[in-house]
């Protein structure tokens, strides 16, 4: 089948989509957008967090097909050229990105809770955040990035 | 002529700085390309095909309804592989692909390659084997009884067998038997504590699969793309199962999603090769979360008993100990995790007399091997536990009877080894007493996040106790036991315009620890060059040796700082002058006139020696390194459930090269070993993984998590490069214990096994 969406502001199509293909594969493997990630293909990990038409999911959970005609904003799509967002930045200068591999998921869960709770206290971030396993960072840094964010945003 | 002075020359971003990732913009921007990232023009998707028995013999396999499926370009099996069979970390016991028998549930059976990764997976169960199912070997004490089931018939070369081993099965599954003999034989003691421990099955559970691109050359050779620990050591592999020589093999490191041990074994290394080579196209190996559990090995189960001896005024007399790791069913480096969990097997104190005897054993159970901690995790619960025992049926403190007992800087090891640097264990633990405690959560139970259950809303703050334990542990730091432990590195200095640019090129892989930036930071300090770019790590440079350990910023950080000081004495002597400060970049483009200089270099800690295998004397260990942690839990001791109120640490580090990852090494260690404390196992049932998902097999999240306290000391070591430590394993193994200690307190049960279940504590489990 083909699937027509719009990935980070752009007109995408992909052609012949395999109807059992996730979102997550359309991305990665069909349009380019490795950003989100394959951790666990389950639901569990949060690292393939994206934006379906605002709202955050797991992009591994949503069919190929679901996305026709829908809006899609992955990690690749937030920083403005090279000036990063201020989520990115914070991460990097908290020191929350170790190997990485939860870091695109999490930017994207971060960047969706401080738009809802621009200064969210720490049991909320953790509660937000609880659906983003990261392995390197025991989440320490994560939560110091959130707050740097939240400083700025 | 100007002088530059060294003065002058000071850069921003040196060793002791909290410098930048290199890597880092691409990693938020989602930009850093992973192993599972790779894409190649005509890529085929490899998928393997895996045994569901955990010991079988494989009577036929059909291949041809999975040849005939459209799409389909290869499916190999054993017979398809070239060179070598078998491969491994220290002998050559496991099958690239199965033959004849299958030892483990997963093992790998056949493989295909075809156009789409769906089309792969269908045309692998289209494969059909037929097996004879037989019993497996589930039990690593039972693996070990005459009559068993042998895995291996033939005999394990692997090490230095101790005379008294005959005894225990002649030509069984034992691959290791570790002793310690130091002191009396039968030493006697006013005071004796005994215990039974058990540690379940740890998964390194690292975000990024198992992952890899293979694109064959035009030479007949394949170039592999991989995620890895070590690349020389695969490459070794690699070669002998293709028969193919190393400058065919040409291995570049892929962006690693986090690796703690579980990628010092292959996995679809050399099967991506196979079907690259077999196919003449690039192909693509991607495991899935579940695969991945089938993919690696594992943190070996223990088993362990302890009898410890004191003087009424809790003065250590004796320890006598035995334990026992399963290794599976192939040998990985398990060999030297039994060396390993014996040797650090007492704990941080100082015992005058040890009898230690550390056993591993085939089985048919999932084979393990490294995971962060290395063996030293294991002996940890049991040794703290029994510290703890101890104090209380001698009526001490606990952190008073380990301060007593505990190991300083000339203290003599069980080994006989005399710690020639700081071993600050009181320290570290008198200042974890001083650190503030948490506040007790409102009895009000308003904010149910705070509580045991958490918004499951389990508990209102009835039936809720708060708990403290306390634990200290110490790690070997590089490979030990003679192993010849040594890294690369290449390093080049050019001048342009002015600017000087350094390129520092090692094999030694980053896998997510921070590598690269030590190494920017080590360039930038020994060369006054702020502008030094990381080449990618591959095997066109010598080896860098495992980033296991804890080892890479000590040795390839050794080597790089080595290789930059031949580069300054290079160009020294090209600019004719006799000081280093003497350098000035303009002169030193003009004298390099348009050349660069360069040195690679191969750099060796001081060697270490193996054990004698009737006592377990010798110097094993190049460095020792101390964590301690002290946890605060409050447990809801009718439901079992443990919320880990905080986690503080304490940690000498000799030299902080980069403040900020170490603490981040300090954070993410805690965790991994408060989640075997109390929440992480592989569930092994006759052979077979109960849980290899995300959704069954819990690795803590941000709500498990507490906030953590830090505190890191710096007492440099004479022996070391800038006088630093290993830091990544030691927090791995002292925060598990301390937050066992801690539900003990708070429940007055004597939990002897992690992780530690709800059934463990309200008593529902006979």
């Amino acid at each position: 089948m083909r699937v027509d969406l719009t990935v980070n502001g752009e007109r995408r199509q992909a052609e012949d989509v395999w109807e059992g293909e996730s979102l997550l594969y359309l991305l990665r493997e069909r349009l380019g957008l490795p950003g989100a990630k394959n951790a666990c293909e389950q639901g569990e990990c949060g690292s393939c967090s994206v934006y379906l038409d605002g709202d955050v999911v797991c992009a591994c959970l949503v069919a190929a097909g679901q996305a026709e005609g829908r809006d899609v904003v992955t990690v690749e799509g937030l920083a403005d050229g090279d000036v990063l967002d201020p989520v990115q930045q914070a991460f990097l200068d908290a020191g929350a990105v170790q190997c990485g591999f939860c870091t695109p998921g999490l930017v994207v869960a971060v960047h969706d809770l401080l738009r809802r709770v621009p200064s969210p206290d720490d049991s909320t971030v953790r509660e937000a955040l609880a659906g983003n396993l990261c392995r390197c960072t025991g989440y320490e840094a994560v939560l110091d990035a959130v707050r740097r964010a939240a400083g700025q945003t | 002529m100007t002088t530059t002075t060294s003065d002058e020359r000071t850069v921003s971003g040196g060793v002791g700085t909290d410098a930048a990732r290199p890597d880092g913009i691409l990693k938020v921007t989602g930009e850093f390309a992973y192993g599972s990232d790779l894409w190649a023009d005509e890529m085929l998707w490899g998928v393997t095909l895996r045994s569901p028995h955990p010991s079988a013999r494989i009577v036929s396999i059909d291949l041809g309804p999975a040849l005939a499926l459209p799409g389909v370009y290869a499916v190999l099996t054993a017979d398809d592989v070239p060179g070598e069979r078998r491969y491994g970390l220290e002998v050559d016991d496991q099958p690239v692909l199965a033959t004849g028998v299958v030892r483990y549930q997963g093992e790998p059976v056949a493989l295909v390659a075809a156009e789409h990764p769906e089309t792969a997976r269908r045309a692998a169960a289209l494969i059909v084997v037929d097996y004879e199912v037989l019993q497996p070997v589930t039990d690593a004490i039972a693996a070990l009884e005459p009559g068993a089931p042998v895995l291996h018939p033939e005999p394990t070369p692997v090490v230095e067998r101790s005379r008294e081993d005959a005894h225990l099965h002649p030509s069984g599954n034992l691959f290791r038997h570790l002793k310690i003999r130091k002191g009396e034989d039968h030493p006697v003691a006013d005071v004796v504590v005994e215990g039974d421990y058990q540690v379940g099955m740890q998964d390194q559970a690292f975000l990024g699969p198992e992952s890899g691109l293979a694109v064959p050359g035009e030479d007949g050779g394949v170039d592999l793309f991989v995620a890895t620990q070590w690349l020389h050591v695969d490459q070794q592999q690699i070669c002998r199962a293709l028969a193919l020589p190393p400058e065919k093999v040409r291995l570049t490191l892929a962006g690693v999603g986090g690796a703690f041990g579980g990628r010092e074994d292959l996995s679809m290394h050399v099967h991506a090769c196979l079907l690259a080579l077999h196919t003449g196209k690039p192909v693509k190996m991607s495991y899935n979360r579940e695969e991945s559990f089938f993919g690696h090995v594992h943190r070996h189960p223990a088993t362990m008993h302890y009898v410890h001896g004191f003087t009424r005024d809790g003065d250590l007399v004796f320890v006598r100990a035995q334990i026992w790791l399963d290794g599976g069913a192939y040998l990985s480096s398990s060999a030297a995790v039994v060396g390993n969990a014996g040797l650090m097997g007492i704990g941080p104190y100082v015992v005058p007399h040890v009898r230690m005897d550390c056993y591993g054993a085939y089985t048919n159970n999932p084979p393990c091997g490294a995971m962060r901690g290395f063996g030293a995790v294991q002996a940890a619960f049991a040794y703290e536990s029994q510290m703890d025992k101890a104090a209380e049926v001698l009526g001490m403190d606990p952190v008073d009877l380990r301060c007593r007992n505990a190991m300083e800087e000339g203290s003599v090891a069980p080994t006989g080894q005399v710690l020639d640097s700081p071993a600050p264990v009181v320290e570290l633990l008198r200042r974890l007493q001083t650190m503030p405690m948490p506040a007790v959560a409102p009895a009000d139970g308003h904010d149910l996040r705070r509580l045991p259950g958490g918004v499951a809303n389990s508990t209102h703050g009835e039936g809720v106790r708060r708990g403290v334990g306390y634990a200290v542990a110490y790690k070997n730091i590089g490979f030990s036991e003679g192993f010849d432990d040594y890294s690369t590195a290449r390093v080049r200095l050019e001048v342009h315009d002015g600017e000087p640019v350094v390129t520092v090129h090692t094999a030694a892989a980053e896998v997510g620890q921070g590598l690269v930036t030590v190494q920017q930071q080590i360039a930038r300090t020994e060369l006054g060059v702020e502008r030094v770019v990381v080449a990618p790590a591959d095997t066109t440079v010598g080896s860098g040796g495992s980033s296991s350990a804890s080892r890479q910023t000590y040795v390839t950080g050794g080597a790089v700082r080595e290789a930059c000081r031949l580069v300054r004495a290079e160009l020294q002597a090209r600019c004719g002058v006799e000081s280093w400060d003497d350098v000035d970049w303009a002169q030193a483009e003009a004298a390099l006139a348009g050349e660069y200089v360069e040195a690679t270099t191969e750099w060796r800690h001081r060697p270490t020696e193996a054990v004698d295998p009737e006592t377990g004397q010798g110097f094993a260990h190049v460095q020792y390194a101390f964590a301690a942690h002290r946890a605060v839990v409050d447990v809801d001791v009718e439901l079992g459930l443990v919320k880990v109120v905080e986690l503080a640490c304490t940690q000498d580090v000799g030299h902080a090269v980069n403040p900020q990852a170490v603490a981040g090494q300090i954070h993410g260690g805690t965790a991994q070993g408060m989640g075997l404390a109390l929440m992480e196992e592989v569930v092994v049932t006759d052979g077979i993984i109960r849980n290899p998902s995300f959704t069954d097999y819990l690795i803590p999240t941000i709500l498990d998590m507490p906030p953590m306290q830090v505190d890191i000391l710096e007492l440099p070591d004479p022996h070391a490069p800038y006088g630093l430590r290993g830091v990544g394993e030691p927090p791995t193994i002292s925060s598990g214990p301390a937050v066992l200690a801690a539900v003990r307190a708070a429940t007055g049960l004597p939990l002897t096994r992690v992780p530690i279940r709800p059934e463990h504590i309200c008593g529902t489990r006979s």
